[in-house]
């Protein structure tokens, strides 16, 4: 699988290793949740980036303040009807405060792109060679936002009343920088 | 009402826009129908049994003249001449073709209107009190609510992908007229002890396959904090409902699963954390939506007007009319105007692109260029002046739009069933044609009193069968229609759903069925005073199933 992020499709480098099996020592790899919790002590002393796997129905509370420690969290839509990671991707973001990657694995289509970058998530993972020109124009479809999300665009309640803007911002969600760079 | 300022008319045009995309790309061969289906449905057109049907919003049931005659256009255009209100105060076009939705949403874009969120697993269009703004019984306004919640929740990029749909209806008054013990969230504005206004937010309450009364969530809520409280109501749902199966992924079945108090709890946790963050309302912006619904320039008018008056001595079918039809209007000298879409032999809530165009003539004419749409499917002319009621009745009764019949048992809710559904069981529509022509006599109804009668083609209660004080529910036996009868049920205050009287009628025993009920209340109340509700509340499904099956000793247990 090839990784859509900063607005072109890059190679993955990260790699997802089963609870059972061996963990690479040079490769970047991400773990379930429940291995992370179990053997985080060793897997923090790596000196290569580490990241966790987090299931649907886990709860992303449950990382706490281990978030500052990983490079990259995944979430999964199992299928596109299944929505529990936009909630996930909030809670990381906006009360965790995560700053690393949050990548989108799953069955990712172009119609829930811009919904997925809203939530602050940052990468999706797409088939390799698939065309990604649909899911670049979905981030252009719109230009005014009701609500505050974890992207940091400015919404529409701001644009009305110019004046609440700087206190509202200052309480401040995380922006992640390629997001802004993909509404830009 | 509100207008839309540069924001709401960019969000609309763009949805224009990309709905007109995901067509071409259906239409291409790109989209998989089933890639396709979810994509449609959050702009509410339906794949049904001959056609595509599209469901457009009326947010809160308000219409201008001006879309009421858009919508008239419509049907002309795009349709076969007709429209049809529902019971969450939209209205749904049951022939359009795929390739003109696109132009059908520019027309709706051009006079404030749109499909957006009116089917999906997402936040539907947000329900109200038809009576809003001009009820008298009103704490405050709701519509200002309403609006908030809807922008709030159009295109929420979290909440657009829920276990299943999530309807969220407010309402300002005492008396509820809105429904909201039988919607995902209900929203009840309530004065507190200290004098403050503020919300009382009800949560799980619901009708299809598992109708439940809702619980209170919280007993009051400050009004800035309403969309964080939403917003925690929603997250806790889209993170714990169920999704491994469809009949049980309504937050109803979560919030009675964990319990209403550890539910309130959970909700509760959440919002703490984010209650004074970025959703909180600034009240610049209140006070902006305000604005829109402040009251229009009343005259100053004596509350009894003589040539209303005279008219009714004049007219016994006027004054019938003027007795059933009319609601109590807050400002001296006008009168809240009912318009029955319930016609003696009528499909419930169908309105010619003819009638359409007279009601927004007519709104025009006395009721300062609005109307509103009721979730029992009539029409709601929100300010006239009483001195103009008999000319507004004299235009109506032309055009069938003057039966004398709201609150009665002709007053019939009903889904369009089997000849429009693909999920129906039976026809809801020929049932109900049947008995309003049964009942149609004005002094029968009279007798009767008030007396809501529901029906729903099938288990998805789309036509609110739980909650009528009469429900029809068509099922299927072995192939032939058969309909179930509820008794008991309300959607009011006293929210209540109604008790399965037996076994269910086959089509030609359904209108001697409801007789035979109506008949054993008229026989037994206590007065003219007890109403139907009240008398199977005091007495309970016993005397009607003797009448209906025989006395118990005779009846086979089959018959239960």
């Amino acid at each position: 699988m090839a990784l859509l992020q900063h607005g072109a499709l890059q190679p993955n480098n990260w790699r997802f290793v089963g609870d059972d099996a061996a963990i690479p020592a040079e490769e970047p790899v991400t773990v379930s949740l429940k291995r992370w919790q179990a053997e985080g002590e060793t897997l923090r002393g790596r000196n290569t980036p580490i990241g966790v796997r987090l299931k649907n129905d886990e709860q992303a509370l449950a990382l706490g303040e281990d978030v500052h420690r990983l490079s990259l969290i995944e979430v999964e839509f199992p299928k596109f009807t299944d929505g529990r990671a936009f909630s996930q991707a909030r809670i990381l973001r906006d009360k965790l405060g995560y700053q690393g990657e949050l990548r989108g694995i799953g069955n990712i289509l172009r119609d829930q792109y811009l919904y997925m970058t809203r939530c602050g998530i940052d990468s999706v993972e797409l088939p390799e060679g698939k065309p990604i020109d649909g899911y670049l124009a979905a981030l252009k479809e719109f230009s005014a936002w009701y609500q505050p999300a974890s992207d940091g665009r400015v919404t529409v309640l701001e644009l009305r009343h110019p004046a609440k803007a700087s206190t509202r911002r200052s309480g401040a969600t995380f922006i992640s920088e390629s997001v802004a760079a993909h509404s830009a | 009402m509100y207008r839309y300022d540069e924001f709401d008319a960019t969000i609309v045009q763009e949805r224009v826009q990309q709905f007109r995309g995901q067509v071409a790309r259906r239409v291409a061969g790109e989209l998989t129908e089933d890639q396709f289906r979810p994509l449609r449905l959050k702009n509410g057109l339906y794949l049904q049994l001959h056609a595509y049907m599209l469901r457009i919003a009326v947010p809160y049931g308000l219409l201008s003249s001006k879309q009421m005659r858009k919508l008239a256009y419509i049907a002309r255009r795009y349709d076969r001449g007709f429209g049809h209100f529902t019971t969450r105060q939209n209205i749904q076009f049951n022939w359009p073709q795929l390739p003109d939705v696109p132009d059908i949403l520019q027309h709706l874009a051009d006079v404030e209107m749109h499909a957006i969120q009116t089917s999906g697993n997402c936040i539907r269009n947000v329900t109200s009190d038809q009576f809003a703004g001009v009820a008298a019984d009103e704490i405050e306004d709701p519509r200002i609510w309403a609006e908030i919640v809807r922008q709030w929740s159009t295109f929420h990029p979290e909440f657009s992908y829920l276990p299943r749909k999530f309807k969220i209806a407010v309402t300002g008054a005492p008396d509820d007229r809105a429904a909201i013990r039988v919607h995902d969230i209900g929203i009840r504005i309530v004065k507190n002890e200290a004098g403050e206004v503020g919300f009382e937010v009800w949560v799980g309450g619901g009708l299809g396959r598992t109708p439940i009364v809702g619980v209170v969530c919280r007993k009051f809520l400050p009004k800035e904090h309403l969309l964080s409280y939403l917003e925690a109501i929603l997250r806790v749902y889209n993170l714990l409902g169920r999704r491994d199966n469809i009949y049980k992924a309504r937050i109803k079945i979560l919030v009675q699963a964990t319990g209403g108090d550890k539910f309130a709890a959970m909700v509760e946790e959440e919002w703490e954390k984010i209650k004074n963050g970025p959703l909180h309302l600034p009240q610049a912006e209140v006070e902006r939506i305000h604005r829109y619904f402040a009251p229009p320039a009343y005259e100053t008018l004596p509350d009894m007007d003589p040539a209303f008056e005279t008219a009714k001595l004049e007219n016994p079918e006027f004054a019938r009319w003027a007795r059933t039809n009319l609601v109590k209007h807050k400002v001296r000298g006008y009168a809240i105007v009912n318009v029955s879409l319930k016609p003696d032999g009528g499909a419930p809530g169908d309105a010619s692109a003819d009638q359409m165009d007279l009601l927004a003539d007519l709104a025009d004419e006395f009721s300062l260029n609005e109307v509103r749409v009721t979730h029992h499917q009539n029409i709601v002319f929100p300010n006239v002046r009483k001195r103009d009621v008999y000319a507004l009745w004299q235009r109506l009764r032309p055009a069938k739009l003057a039966t004398s019949n709201l609150g009665f048992i002709s007053d019939i809710i009903a889904c369009p069933g089997l000849d429009y559904c693909n999920l129906a069981n039976a026809r809801s529509i020929p049932v109900a044609q049947r008995l309003s022509r049964h009942f149609s006599d004005p002094r029968k109804l009279d007798d009767i009193g008030e007396l809501r009668l529901n029906i729903s083609g099938c288990i998805n209660a789309c036509g609110h069968h739980h909650v009528g004080h009469i429900g029809i529910l068509g099922v299927d036996k072995q192939g032939q229609e058969f309909y179930q009868v509820t008794v008991g049920g309300s959607s009011k205050d006293d929210a209540s759903l109604g008790k399965i009287v037996g076994a269910a009628f086959s089509e030609d025993d359904i209108v001697p069925a409801i007789d035979t009920i109506i008949n054993i209340y008229l026989a037994n109340r206590a007065g003219k005073g007890e109403r139907f509700l009240d008398y199977v509340r005091r007495v309970g499904v016993d005397p009607f199933k003797e009448a209906l099956y025989g006395p118990a000793t005779a009846r086979r247990p089959a018959a239960e």
